[in-house]
């Protein structure tokens, strides 16, 4: 029983902390992905390519003027940006992230938790995420973030049935409820995955597309763009209850990417067996990283990154070596995966954001209820339609 | 004591049901009146679930289930009525809506 | 464990309910609705109700609760004005309540033997398995008739509360 509590307690620590440095950083790749698709540098000089852009930025908020307007309802005020971000953390507990590892003789599951509910916390976890909006916007005693609280709730409320129908037809599929087992139902080689296997290539595009407006993304920003209704619900926020939105949104998007990855793109499994050579696919993708960056940073016409970009080199060298190792093949190469295909889908949401103009609010509710929800529906029958048949 | 006696549970539930009742009874706008009965169709579930533990049957889950479908429908129906009423008069009080007293 | 789990939540719930009655604002009694809907569906977990549980923060917590909310900031309900209410109907009300409480707690005890206990794990039928199968089974008709229920509550709440096009 100790050992089960000081290993839990160890991996919450160990969760916590690469899950809150890693959505400080995918506010950095964010911002290089969009940049370079505008063909500009983006952040480039506090550190090596801007990766101290969000230690400043931390620095920046934290050290912001902290306001608390007078005519604010001050419980609800301070409630809701804390709201927003525990329930956006309370998703991620019943992630898995790999299969069970064994660290000094104690074997554990690289997860917080097992639930065989796993699915339906999650949905619950951002059913609850939309009283962080709804509660802001009506505190601030203001009306742009009050229209901007409900545009922005009730969005998040409508995209949630396609996304619960979209969710639902992989789990027709796989027949489980449990994270852990809807990726070990989809283990084997690429066409066991439930995005080509299961046929649930429509559940996907529903999905994906429901999840950006839960997550009020480009092209379902309206609510919370700067030049719409004046920044929406957070214009009242400063400093770190403005931080902690954003932070909760990063959250949710990372949850969202995870659950795509662990329904439909078969989790932390590589796509084809690991006799046939998958093992070398990290080594091979990180040689070549380092090879183009060593090359780009000795070409003579890059003369600010000459350094940077040899250093650069030469860690991904030093990754791919490390990919190699056997001995830590067995945690690394599924947590590589996984990382790979949830990075995969958090870059189409950059790619998408620096690409798409975004949708007037009446054409995105009816876009959810005329469209969305209707095909949601059909593929939902289909798929089980098919299941009956072929039982 | 490891264990909580079933009997607790239900005392909750009947807590809980005569809170409901009492915020039924005593509160002035529809909006709180509404919740109250939220509240005890809650209270009501807690002691369906309570039972289905009991009689170790699943059956229980499944009322507790329809309770709440029937819950979310009669909050979306009441609601659409508490805004029909505000739109014609203007008031959420319910002592204010005595048009058809004498 | 489960002692401590259940008083915990069990107080959460009684002091968000009597929140819920005792506060002016709406938006605070409906804040404190949904405190009390968190807690019970923990309660639930206890008794071995998890997917009850879930559909409960789904459902109750997380779609009704949402639809109150925004009836509430829609039509800016402000806190309720003072009741005229004699002193002696004040002084009674307390008292008498919780001596109901105390005869209903009281009844409830003499009739369950204290043979029947609650731990966690000691209900396993109520996976969503478990739930599905009677749902589809024995509770068809039911099933068919709440949905059928929903259609009509979707279509008396548009016709409620739509604006005339003239």
């Amino acid at each position: 029983m100790d050992a089960f509590i000081v290993i839990t307690l160890i991996k919450l620590a160990v969760i916590a902390f690469v899950l809150l440095t890693a959505v400080a950083y995918l506010q950095w790749v964010e911002r290089k992905v969009i940049a370079h698709i505008q063909v500009r540098p983006g952040p480039y000089r506090v550190g090596p390519h801007g990766l101290l852009q969000p230690l400043a930025d931390v620095i920046k908020l934290i050290t912001k003027e902290d306001m608390m307007p007078s005519y604010v309802n001050k419980p609800l005020y301070l409630f809701a940006p804390f709201l927003a971000v525990m329930m956006a953390l309370l998703s991620i507990a019943v992630i898995p992230f790999g299969p069970s590892i064994e660290v000094a003789g104690y074997k554990t599951l690289m997860q917080l938790t097992d639930l065989n509910i796993g699915v339906l916390f999650i949905l619950a976890a951002s059913s609850m995420g939309v009283y962080g909006i709804a509660l802001a916007g009506w505190a601030s005693n203001n009306k742009y973030a009050l229209l901007g609280g409900l545009r922005s709730s009730a969005q998040m409320i409508s995209y949630e049935l396609p996304m619960a129908l979209a969710i639902a037809s992989p789990l027709l599929v796989s027949n489980t409820l449990s994270l852990r087992e809807l990726v070990a139902s989809q283990a084997g080689s690429i066409q066991h995955w439930n995005i080509i296997g299961g046929g649930q290539i429509f559940s996907f595009l529903i999905f994906v597309i429901a999840a950006f407006a839960e997550t009020n993304r480009v092209p379902f920003d309206l609510p919370e763009a700067e030049n719409e209704l004046v920044a929406g619900f957070h214009v009242e926020y400063s400093s770190m209850k403005f931080a902690a939105f954003f932070m909760a949104e990063y959250l949710n998007m990372v949850t969202v990417s995870s659950m795509a990855t662990l329904l439909f793109l078969g989790g932390w499994e590589a796509p084809w067996p690991a006799e046939y050579g998958s093992r070398f696919v990290p080594s091979v993708i990180f040689i070549i990283a380092g090879l183009t960056a060593l090359y780009h940073g000795a070409h003579p016409a890059r003369k600010l990154d000459k350094y940077t970009l040899t250093g650069f080199g030469v860690i991904f060298l030093v990754l791919a070596a490390v990919f190699a190792l056997p001995m830590v093949q067995s945690w690394l190469m599924p947590l590589f995966w996984f990382c790979a295909k949830t990075g995969a889908i958090l870059f189409a949401f950059m790619w998408i954001r620096g690409t798409l103009p975004r949708f007037r609010y009446d054409q995105l509710m009816g876009f959810a209820w005329k469209f969305l929800f209707p095909v949601a529906m059909l593929n939902l029958l289909v798929t089980g339609f098919v299941i009956a048949w072929f039982s | 004591m490891t264990e909580v006696p079933i009997s607790w549970y239900l005392t909750l539930s009947a807590i809980l049901f005569a809170l409901g009742v009492a915020g039924f009874l005593f509160r002035r706008s529809i909006i709180t009146v509404f919740m109250s009965i939220e509240l005890m169709l809650n209270a009501v579930n807690l002691s369906f679930i309570t039972f289905a533990y009991q009689l170790k049957q699943v059956n229980g889950h499944l009322f507790a289930f329809f309770v709440m479908v029937v819950a979310a429908a009669e909050a979306a129906v009441g609601l659409a009525i508490i805004l029909t009423i505000f739109k014609n008069r203007a008031t959420l009080n319910i002592d204010d809506i005595d048009s058809m007293k004498n | 464990m489960d002692v401590f789990l259940f008083l915990v939540f069990a107080i959460i719930a009684v002091v968000a309910a009597i929140n819920v009655v005792v506060q002016t604002h709406p938006i605070s009694s409906a804040v404190s609705l949904i405190g009390v809907m968190g807690s019970l569906a923990v309660l639930y977990l206890l008794l071995g109700a998890e997917f009850l549980a879930a559909a409960q923060v789904i459902v109750y917590a997380g779609a009704i609760m949402v639809l109150f909310i925004f009836v509430i900031m829609l039509l800016n309900a402000g806190a309720e004005g003072k009741r005229g209410r004699s002193f002696m109907v004040q002084l009674l009300g307390v008292p008498l309540l919780v001596a109901l409480l105390g005869l209903l707690a009281y009844f409830v005890q003499r009739m369950f033997p204290r043979g029947v206990s609650v731990h966690f794990g000691g209900f396993t039928g109520g996976t969503a398995q478990a739930v599905g199968r009677a749902l589809f089974t024995s509770y068809l008709l039911p099933f068919e008739v709440t949905s059928l229920l929903i259609l009509i509550a979707i279509l008396g709440a548009i016709v409620l509360a739509r604006k005339e096009i003239d």
